[in-house]
């Protein structure tokens, strides 16, 4: 038999509280899933007999759709809930939604939510396990570890990198799982993008802050590009997508200045043309649909490892719910 | 049994295969991580020495098809399953592990194998059986069998786990055997 892992407790809220330890044992854990997506059958029978409820408060193509395959991979059953067409346009509040659910007898919920520390807050009310599918502009933890992973993937290690994070810095919880992410593992981070999307202080959690994207791609090994909200266009924060492009865009012209192997990642879905060049997307140094792929095994690598749990904090949830 | 007991067992093991199968011609062997997957190679080298003829191997961990899985708390490490070149279709798989015991992990090795494809035909290759059945299987080949008190446990010593070949019987460990 196998040596157990290092537990990752009750839920996944984000990775600002796991240790560098946990952080790699869901790594490692995505490597053997990996295979089980190339196989004829794509099915493994772990978690069959598990009920898993995607909870989806905000619109989501790709986190949705891959937490629905790696469920599905493992031999959970799936309930879908998107905010639209639920009870939730009703008013009911969120305790009340996983409350009832809970009453047909789940075992976890994955939950997107517009509001930060909504994840946080289910937790701590249900006994299910809660994993944060991103929750506003706190964090979206599995894809900053899918971002790890293909990063590992590319250059065989984390620890002593260089990786930029691109654009809206301060609307981000891409950037943010991310940050904390590569700083538990031994990364150097760095931040790049105009100052009225940058959070004041940021310099604080450790990170080098550019200002010109250029000096970011000389620094790097890794850039990821985010996604610019086009709505924040609109709030004032840019004035015009056409500059944005000229003077922050990851263009063919400025990463062939780069002096070593550069690595573009992008968490999707891209704005071709505003962050990102369709050059660069499609090109050598882009391991986008790799990030996608990677996103399957990881979240699989999650479900598995907190469906052992921690009864424990399942017990003390449930004390909580009735407070 | 000591290294040369070992090498003596395994070169029998080989040779029993190769009769079996009629020629390793169609051949494949899947060791069951972690243990499994070293004697699997020390057979596949043997067919070699013996045959001329390398054997596509592969390896398999169970973990994922335990039927214990939900009742043992933190979930374990997950090993590499890797098939074997050319799939396992129309072969003779030869799942190989080191101590045949309740038989549940053979029973899992065969629930992942058919996920994996349609084998010509399966058979099981153990360098220990150590009796203590809970399912109705049965080895083909077999390096040693011992007899073992309920409070005893079998040791299998490989190279890279290890640092040794060797079979011992010692008293019951913490590690229960799945």
């Amino acid at each position: 038999m196998n040596e157990p892992g290092t537990p990752l407790g009750k839920d996944l809220v984000g990775l600002e509280s796991l240790s560098a330890e946990q952080i790699l044992t869901i790594l490692n854990t995505a490597e053997p899933f990996k295979e089980i997506s190339e196989r004829r059958i794509k099915k493994v029978p772990v978690l069959r007999g598990n009920t898993i409820v995607n909870l989806f408060f905000e619109a989501s193509t790709r986190t949705r759709v891959s937490f629905e395959f790696a469920e599905k991979r493992l031999s959970a059953d799936t309930v879908n809930i998107a905010s639209s067409g639920s009870s939730v346009v009703k008013g009911e509040n969120l305790v009340d939604t996983a409350r009832n659910l809970e009453a047909m007898r789940i075992d976890m919920v994955v939950i997107r939510h517009g509001s930060s520390g909504a994840a946080k807050f289910l937790a701590e009310r249900i006994p299910s396990n809660v994993i944060n599918a991103g929750d506003g502009s706190h964090e979206h933890p599995t894809q900053a570890l899918l971002d790890m992973l293909t990063i590992r993937d590319h250059f065989g290690k984390i620890e002593g990198l260089r990786v930029c994070l691109v654009g809206d810095i301060l609307h981000s919880r891409v950037a943010r799982s991310n940050i904390f992410g590569l700083l538990a593992l031994g990364a150097e981070v760095a931040v790049c993008g105009p100052k009225t999307l940058l959070p004041l202080g940021i310099a604080e959690l450790g990170v080098t802050v550019f200002s010109r994207i250029e000096e970011a791609i000389q620094w790097a090994d890794v850039l990821n590009v985010l996604r610019l909200q086009l709505e924040r266009m609109e709030a004032g924060f840019l004035p015009s997508l056409r500059e944005y492009n000229q003077v922050w865009g990851v263009s063919r012209a400025k990463i062939e200045q780069a002096p070593k192997d550069l690595l573009v990642l992008h968490p999707g879905p891209m704005n071709r043309g505003v962050e990102i060049d369709s050059d660069v997307a499609d090109g050598p140094h882009a391991m986008i649909l790799q990030q996608v792929t990677n996103g399957v095994a990881v979240r699989m690598a999650v479900l598995y490892l907190l469906s052992g749990g921690a009864p424990d904090t399942a017990e003390a949830a449930k004390g909580g719910a009735e407070v | 049994m000591d290294e040369q007991a070992v090498h003596r067992a395994v070169a029998r093991m080989a040779r029993e295969l190769v009769e079996q199968n009629v020629g390793p011609g169609n051949l494949a062997l899947l060791g069951i991580q972690r243990r499994g997957v070293e004697i699997a190679d020390l057979i596949r080298s043997e067919i070699e020495r013996a045959e001329g003829t390398t054997v596509p191997a592969g390896s398999l961990d169970i973990t994922l098809y335990r039927d214990d899985l939900m009742a043992i708390g933190p979930r374990p490490v997950v090993g590499a399953t890797v098939l074997p070149e050319g799939g396992v279709d129309d072969r003779a798989v030869v799942i190989v592990d080191d101590v045949l015991f309740t038989g549940r992990t053979v029973r899992a090795a065969l629930n992942e194998l058919t996920d994996w494809g349609r084998p010509a035909r399966v058979s099981l290759c153990v360098l220990v059986d150590r009796g203590g059945r809970e399912f109705p299987i049965q080895p083909n080949v077999v390096g040693r069998i011992i007899t073992v008190l309920p409070e005893q446990s079998v040791e299998v010593s490989v190279p890279d786990h290890d640092g040794r070949w060797g079979v011992d019987i010692v008293p019951v460990s913490s590690e229960p055997e799945p």
